[in-house]
Parts: C-alpha cells; sequence; structure tokens
C-alpha cells in the first residue's frame, strides 16, 4: 500500500513571524523555514506504518517554489521513500490557496493512486485547516481528522480524534483522507545516514498546467496585520465595582 | 538555557572563507555540498537545540556519580547518548571502511561546535572516542581494527585516552604504568592513571582505554612508551563483551566544572594486571599520540568558541529583558519612568560586542584551519598537501590556546552581563566559566601550546610558515575597498587602519622570535604567550576583514537576499569593525610585550614572595 504525505514549506515556528510594512503579507525574505509541525506528524505516522509493514512506500508532496524542494529532502532524510514537487514561480507560491492545492493534490492522488493520505491537521502559517477536507471532498473519499491514534487493518482504518468533548474513535474505508492532531506521535530526528541518501532519493518535479489545475486565488486578502498590542490592566476597587464594569463596560455579563 | 546553533554564521564561514567549494572538489568528498551541509547543520541544530542543552544545567548539578567502581551519569545522559549514536552523529568524519560518513572536517567541526556548545560535558565522551579511533586507525594491526572500530565508530562503546599519571601530567615522559609481555601475545598493565575522561561511565556496555605504559626493557624517557588497547570487557570470538578486565575506576574527581563529565582515576592490574594489546610497534607510543594531538587540540580550541557561544546567547537575552535605568542622554517625559532594556546602555552593548566579535573571529579562524586540514589531508596535488599541512600545524596551537583563553574571558563577561544575578548558581551564567575554566588546560596547558608555536612550529622553520601567513594577511589588506555605499566604505577603511598595523606587529614579533630562539631561549618563551595571543587576535582580525569584504561586495552588488540577507552582511560589516576597534588595537602593545617580556625572569627565586 502508497501513502501520500502532502507537506508544506512555512516559517520555522521558532521565528517571531513580521508583517511587511505594505501589510500585504507576512515577511518570508531571509526567514528561516521548515516543514510545517503537523505534516512532520504526518510523515512519521506514515513512516511508523511502513516500518510496522503495513504500507510498503510513502510518497511525500510539496507545492511550491524550487525551495521547497529543502522540505522534501528532509521528509526524505525521516525515511519517505521518494517526493514530487509541484513547482511555480514565487508569484503563484504566495496567491496558492487551499483548495488550489486541494485541486492539485486530486491529480497527484489520481496519477499514484495511493490507499491514504496523511495531511497535517493545519499549516501553521495560514492556520486554515482547510486542504485534507477539501480534498476528501474532490476524491468522494472518507475523511478523518484530527487524528491521535490510527490503526490499519484490511481495507479500513480505525482512528481516534481529538474533538471537543474527548476522543472519538471512528472507523474509515480505505482509501482515505486522514489529517493529524499534536498527539499522534513524536516526530523522530532524521539520521546522518539518511540525510546523505536522502540526497540520492528520487525527486521529480511537476507543474500546474501539467496537472491542468489552475492555481489563481479566488479570495483576495485586503490586509495583514499584527494583532493589536495587550493593553495593561487595572485594578479595581472592589467585588461590586468588578461586576459593574463586567456588566457596563466589557458587557459580558 | 536553551541554545540556537549559530547556523547562518557558520554557513557564511563555511561557504566564504573556509573554502567549502573548495572542500567539496576533493577526492574523496564527491557527496559533499552546500546543500548538504546545510541539511547536517541544521538536523545536528535540532538535535543539538532539543536533546543535548537541555541537559546541561542538570548535569552540572547532579554531575556524575561514583560507587564502589561504578559510575553512574547524570540523569537523561543515557538515553541522550543512544539517540546521539542512533541517530549517526558518532560517525560523522570516521572512515566509511568502518562504517563512517567520512565527511570532512569543514563539516564535522562546525556540528562538532554545536555539541560542545549545547552540553561540553557530554560532547567530551564522544570527542575522547573519537581520539581512540583515530589512534587505532592510523596505528593499529587490521585484527584490533576488525575487533573494535565498527563498534567504536557506531557508538555501541566508547573509548578513552589515558595518559597522565600522578607524576606525568605535561612531561609524558615520566609514565610509570608497566606492560609485561604474556606468553599469548597479550600484555600484562598495572600501574595507575588519573584524569581520564568518562574513563568509566553506565552508557555502552563496553568501554575501549587507549593506555600509554612502558615494556620492561624499554628506554628511559619519551622514547620508551608504548601504546596499548585495554578494554574493559574483553570481547568475546562473536564480538560481544566478555571476561570483566582487571581495570577498576577507583574514585572520580570533584571539579571545578563540567560536572557531568567523569574524571576518573582507573587503576590497572590490582588483581595480577590487566590485559592489553599492543597498538603498532613497541617504543612508539608517543609518537602515535602527537599524530592524534592535532586533531583533540582543535576539537579543545573549538570548546572554547562553543562555551563563548553559549555564554553570548544567554547574555543577550538577559540584556534584552533586564529593565533597569534610564537611557543615557535620552530625557523621559514621565517621570521615574523611561527605564530601559540594559541592552540600551553602551557599556553593556560594548561587552556584547566584545563576546560577538571575537566568538565570529574565532569560529572563523577554526573552520578556515578546518578547512585547510582537509586540503591538505585529501588534495591530489603533493605542494598544495604540504603547505595547508604547514598552516594547519601552524595554527593548531593558536586555534587551541587563543581560542580556549578567549573562552573564559567571553564566558567571564557573560556573568557581567547579568550583573549580581551572574553570580548565582541558578541563573546559569557561572556554570559557563566553571566550564570553560578547564579547556586552557587539558590537551596542553596554554603555556604548552604557546612554547609548541614558537618552538616546533615557527622557530624550526624560521618563519617560513608565519611569513607566508603574514604574506596572505597583507594580501587583504591590499584588496580594493571602493563600495558603491558610502556607509561601507566607512566601515571597510576604519576595519583597514586598524588591521595594517596589527599585521605589522604581528611580523615584528615573529621575526623577533624567529631571530632570537636559538641565542636567548629563556626570554623568548617568556613572551610566547603574549605571542600566541597576538597571533590568535590579529588572525581572527584578518578573517574578520575577510568577512567585511565579502559582505560589502554582497551588498554593494545588490546579491544580498539570495543570501543571507542585508542584515546579515551589515551586521558582519559592524562586528569586525568592533574587533578592529576595540580589540585590535592591543595588538602592538602584545608585540611589544613580546620583545621585551624579559623581566619575569629577574627575580631570584627567592625573592618571590
Amino acid at each position: 500500500m502508497k501513502i501520500l504525505v502532502p507537506v508544506k514549506r512555512v516559517i520555522d515556528y521558532n521565528v517571531k513571524v513580521r508583517v511587511k510594512a505594505d501589510g500585504s503579507n507576512v515577511e518570508t525574505a531571509n526567514v528561516k523555514m521548515s516543514m510545517n509541525p503537523f505534516d512532520e506528524i504526518a510523515v512519521e505516522e506514515a513512516i511508523r506504518l511502513r516500518e510496522a509493514g503495513k504500507a510498503s512506500e510513502v510518497v511525500v508532496v510539496s507545492c511550491g517554489v524550487t525551495a521547497c524542494q529543502e522540505t522534501l529532502r528532509s521528509a526524505m532524510a525521516m525515511g519517505a521513500d521518494r517526493a514530487l514537487l509541484v513547482e511555480m514561480d514565487a508569484s503563484q507560491a504566495e496567491g496558492l490557496q487551499p483548495l488550489a492545492v486541494a485541486k492539485l493534490l486530486k491529480v497527484v492522488v489520481d496519477q499514484e493512486q495511493p490507499q491514504l493520505v496523511i495531511c497535517g491537521k493545519q499549516a501553521i502559517d495560514g492556520d486554515a485547516n482547510q486542504v485534507g477536507q477539501m480534498l476528501a471532498a474532490l476524491l468522494g473519499w472518507p475523511q478523518a481528522t484530527f487524528a491521535s491514534k490510527v490503526v490499519l487493518s484490511e481495507g479500513s482504518a480505525q482512528v481516534t480524534r481529538e474533538v471537543d468533548g474527548g476522543l472519538e474513535t471512528v472507523e474509515v474505508k480505505l482509501p482515505a483522507v486522514m489529517t493529524t492532531d499534536l498527539r499522534l506521535n513524536e516526530p523522530r530526528f532524521a539520521t546522518l545516514p539518511n540525510i546523505m541518501k536522502a540526497k540520492k532519493k528520487p525527486l521529480d518535479t511537476l507543474t500546474p498546467a501539467g496537472l491542468g489545475v489552475d492555481v489563481a486565488p479566488r479570495l483576495r486578502v485586503l490586509n495583514i496585520a499584527e494583532p493589536p498590542v495587550r493593553k495593561a490592566g487595572i485594578k479595581v476597587a472592589d467585588v461590586a465595582d468588578l461586576v459593574s464594569r463586567l456588566k457596563n463596560e466589557a458587557k459580558v455579563i | 538555557m536553551s541554545y540556537r546553533a549559530p547556523v547562518s554564521d557558520m554557513q557564511f564561514v563555511m561557504k566564504e572563507l573556509a573554502g567549502l567549494d573548495e572542500v567539496a572538489a576533493l577526492p574523496g568528498c564527491e557527496d559533499v555540498s552546500a546543500d548538504l551541509a546545510d541539511a547536517i547543520l541544521e538536523e545536528a541544530a535540532k538535535f543539538a537545540g532539543s536533546v543535548l542543552a537541555p541537559l546541561n544545567w542538570t548535569g552540572d548539578q547532579q554531575g556524575a556519580r561514583w560507587h564502589e567502581g561504578e559510575v553512574t551519569t547524570a540523569e537523561g545522559w543515557k538515553s541522550a547518548y543512544q539517540q546521539f549514536a542512533e541517530s549517526g552523529w558518532t560517525a560523522l568524519a570516521c572512515n566509511p571502511e568502518h562504517g563512517g560518513q567520512g565527511l570532512p572536517r569543514i563539516l564535522s567541526a562546525p556540528v562538532g561546535e554545536m555539541w560542545k556548545s549545547a552540553n561540553l560535558a557530554f560532547s567530551l565522551c564522544p570527542m575522547l572516542t573519537m581520539g581512540a579511533i583515530e589512534a587505532l586507525e592510523l596505528c593499529g594491526s587490521d585484527e584490533l581494527k576488525a575487533i573494535y572500530l565498527d563498534k567504536m565508530v557506531s557508538g555501541e562503546w566508547t573509548g578513552t585516552m589515558n595518559l597522565t599519571e600522578p607524576n606525568a601530567g605535561s612531561d609524558l615522559a615520566s609514565v610509570r604504568t608497566k606492560a609485561e609481555p604474556h606468553a599469548d601475545g597479550s600484555y600484562r598493565i598495572t600501574g595507575q592513571k588519573i584524569f581520564i575522561t568518562y574513563g568509566e561511565h553506565d552508557l555502552t556496555p563496553n568501554i575501549i582505554h587507549l593506555v600509554l605504559a612502558r615494556l620492561p626493557d624499554a628506554p628511559e624517557g619519551v622514547k620508551g612508551i608504548s601504546l596499548f588497547v585495554v578494554p574493559k570487557f574483553l570481547p568475546n570470538a562473536d564480538g560481544t563483551p566478555g571476561t570483566r578486565n582487571d581495570v577498576r575506576c577507583v574514585s572520580i574527581e570533584h571539579k571545578l566544572g563540567i560536572h557531568a563529565s567523569p574524571t576518573c582515576v582507573l587503576a590497572f592490574g590490582d588483581q595480577g594486571g590487566a590485559t592489553g594489546y599492543l597498538v603498532g610497534e613497541a617504543n612508539r607510543g608517543l609518537e602515535y599520540m602527537f599524530i592524534m594531538m592535532n586533531a583533540a587540540r582543535f576539537a579543545v580550541g573549538q570548546e572554547g568558541i562553543a562555551i563563548a557561544e553559549r555564554a553570548y546567547q544567554k547574555a543577550l537575552s538577559y540584556a534584552r529583558e533586564r529593565i533597569q535605568g534610564a537611557e543615557a542622554g535620552v530625557k523621559s517625559s514621565n517621570p521615574g519612568g523611561g527605564k530601559v532594556a540594559i541592552i540600551r546602555h553602551p557599556d553593556v552593548r560594548r561587552m556584547l560586542m566584545v563576546m560577538k566579535s571575537q566568538i565570529e573571529a574565532m569560529r572563523a579562524v577554526a573552520l578556515v584551519v578546518a578547512g585547510a586540514g582537509d586540503i591538505a589531508q585529501r588534495h591530489p596535488d603533493e605542494k598544495t598537501r604540504q603547505s595547508k599541512q604547514a598552516f594547519f600545524d601552524l595554527m593548531i596551537p593558536v586555534v587551541k590556546g587563543w581560542s580556549t583563553e578567549t573562552g573564559i574571558e567571553v564566558a567571564s563577561l557573560g556573568v557581567q552581563v547579568h550583573g549580581g544575578m551572574g553570580y548565582i548558581e541558578e541563573t546559569g551564567a557561572a556554570q559557563y566559566l566553571r566550564d570553560a575554566r578547564i579547556t586552557t588546560i587539558y590537551e596542553g596547558t596554554t603555556g604548552i601550546q604557546a612554547n609548541d608555536l614558537i618552538g616546533r612550529k615557527l622557530a624550526r622553520e624560521q618563519g617560513v610558515t608565519l611569513m607566508a601567513v603574514i604574506g596572505e594577511m597583507q594580501a587583504v589588506l591590499a584588496q580594493p575597498q571602493q563600495q558603491s555605499q558610502a556607509q561601507q566604505n566607512n566601515n571597510l577603511q576604519a576595519i583597514h587602519a586598524q588591521l595594517q598595523p596589527a599585521v605589522a606587529a604581528l611580523a615584528k614579533a615573529g621575526e623577533y622570535i624567529a631571530r632570537n630562539y636559538a641565542t636567548d631561549l629563556k626570554n623568548v618563551l617568556v613572551g610566547a604567550v603574549p605571542f600566541l595571543r597576538l597571533f590568535g587576535m590579529v588572525a581572527g582580525g584578518w578573517q574578520l576583514a575577510r568577512a567585511a569584504l565579502v559582505s560589502a561586495n554582497r551588498l554593494a552588488s545588490g546579491e544580498a537576499e539570495a543570501g543571507l540577507g542585508a542584515k546579515f552582511y551589515e551586521a558582519k560589516i559592524v562586528t569586525a569593525r568592533f574587533y578592529a576597534e576595540h580589540i585590535l588595537t592591543a595588538a602592538p602593545g602584545l608585540a611589544a610585550t613580546v620583545q621585551m617580556g624579559g623581566a619575569a625572569l629577574m627575580l631570584t627565586d627567592d625573592q618571590f614572595e
């Protein structure tokens, strides 16, 4: 069984993100980039399934600029077998939205015929949390999102999901789309021999045009701004004062 | 107490100053590329920051513990070591024939710096193992290699270096440990070794000691010392650890720093003799040790850089957070307000710059030396190999002595930036100062390095290589500096103005030593350490000047964004200028001291009171 794992190159989680002066986007020039942490969990899960003999091949795919090759190499250094890059220029990549990604992945899935697609539940840059769900819909496949535990059996998967009220376990028929939550696993460190091997693993390049997908944005970004700075708190005189302020100023009770 | 590896600076130095491309073109380096270097640095940075660095403080507080011959390492050590070995880091620079990756020094050096920064006490274990691997590799028989090397390269077993004895410290000619030949071709080793780093621990099922000892018929002095392998457990035919050998850890030392690194007293032969096997030929042990000495001294030099980097990161983060006092020259309209983070105070900034600029200077010199070492080892042309080897040999005592002395200075400034809090152990700044203190002592004290530099390296060849290095420095001074940006012109001129007299001072002091070494040895030796310091300081200025020129070109050609970004290059130039104006200015004074230091000899022994 083949597993496909989409991975996204995002601003490293350690970096303090800054908004560009013109409010058009966040600053990415000379900022450290790495693999979206939820995608790292997805790669780890796929590799574990292969190591357990439940899968035969792990293919990683990324959509974006040439530099996404680094992200794909990182995934292969963790243990993925080969990689696909749907390559585009910087302006296309900047306007790439979840629906377009889902459409690109749909065609890749049609070509690769995996039995399972494991996505990160969301990317830490846009926090959209949409690609996995949209992809499942486009494919007409079942979806199991926010997975914290996965048990594969013949033709189906039992997935424990993290939901508001606690944990929910669902069973989906394969092929299916799954998205990973934080507690599914702890991704491994790449070993030095695997970093060296990753350089030699196959990385094929595709294009949106070649896949027949129009990636033009459907949504227009009006403005990007820093969150407002938190103002200093105040001391209230007594409980009556507090209640009155909650009622009249904050209007929360 | 977190640590973030200075990956950008390492990448810059490797690519722009130390000749990564040149090394990648060498035979045996076919896999090396900028991409691979980036991938390895990133992953090593992750491991250092998230696995090793968090154990540094707990390791210091708990230390290694001894109980009836067994040593227990600090909490977390064992699992970190396992992860370290499983990730393949122990094998990075080792020979592929024994499972290594065979990567060049230019890559193993920055990765090594990360381990040392993240956790100096931890890093000593793989470092000493590496020394033992090299000794076996260079001098051991095929049989010994087959038994030990694969397991040491993979990290399954660790190695130690047993040189020092109570009466044989810097003077190894006095080694008294005995080796008696046995009928089966092995030897019975008896004696006591001290200061054995990781001589006993619970990280691996076996420990392989390399031991200096004397054969019964050995001549006196340095030419009568042989090298032996003495495993803690004698390996069975299938390679698993078998019979316990007669070597015991009788105690571990209580030290100023590196508490988590067990420094052992090892007793050999208390029950009749430890079984050992001769490495290479008899009576050539010390010679073999000297072959490895360069690598070990380089590694300890890097410890100075590494600990300085860690101390700097901590001081910088404190200086950004600590609010104290108003900014000089700025009137606040808010009475009692207007307080600023201490990084806004000029003297705190100066201290941070003294730290930062020297760290970058030391790192640049070390990696340039590492790159030269690769060329010396692998270049097809013999002349190139020879000239790079001469440079490498000359610079090793400088990297070791200067980087460790400066490392202590920087760690001490790290405490200073913290003010009173720095003196409190829980703050953590003090640990770096305590840990750094050993680095100028082991693997040859600064005095030994300086004597090696001026005697074995400089005077013996009449300063030929030194003058070649000075020639390279002058070539940098002669480079055109006209840039399109007026501000960078200004900075480059300021650097030039200080580097020129500093290089001249180095040349003058070097000539003095070459001229007087044979005739006025004692007076020259008094100036040895000041000369080593001068050499390091000027070499640092030379490399930072190169860095500034590269950076100015990047900025002027508009290529900055494709590289590390305009901010990086601008900071590099200003850092080089600071170094020129605050550090290099001391060079002429040191050169004067070198040439007239003899007053240290003028008191009679009993006048010292």
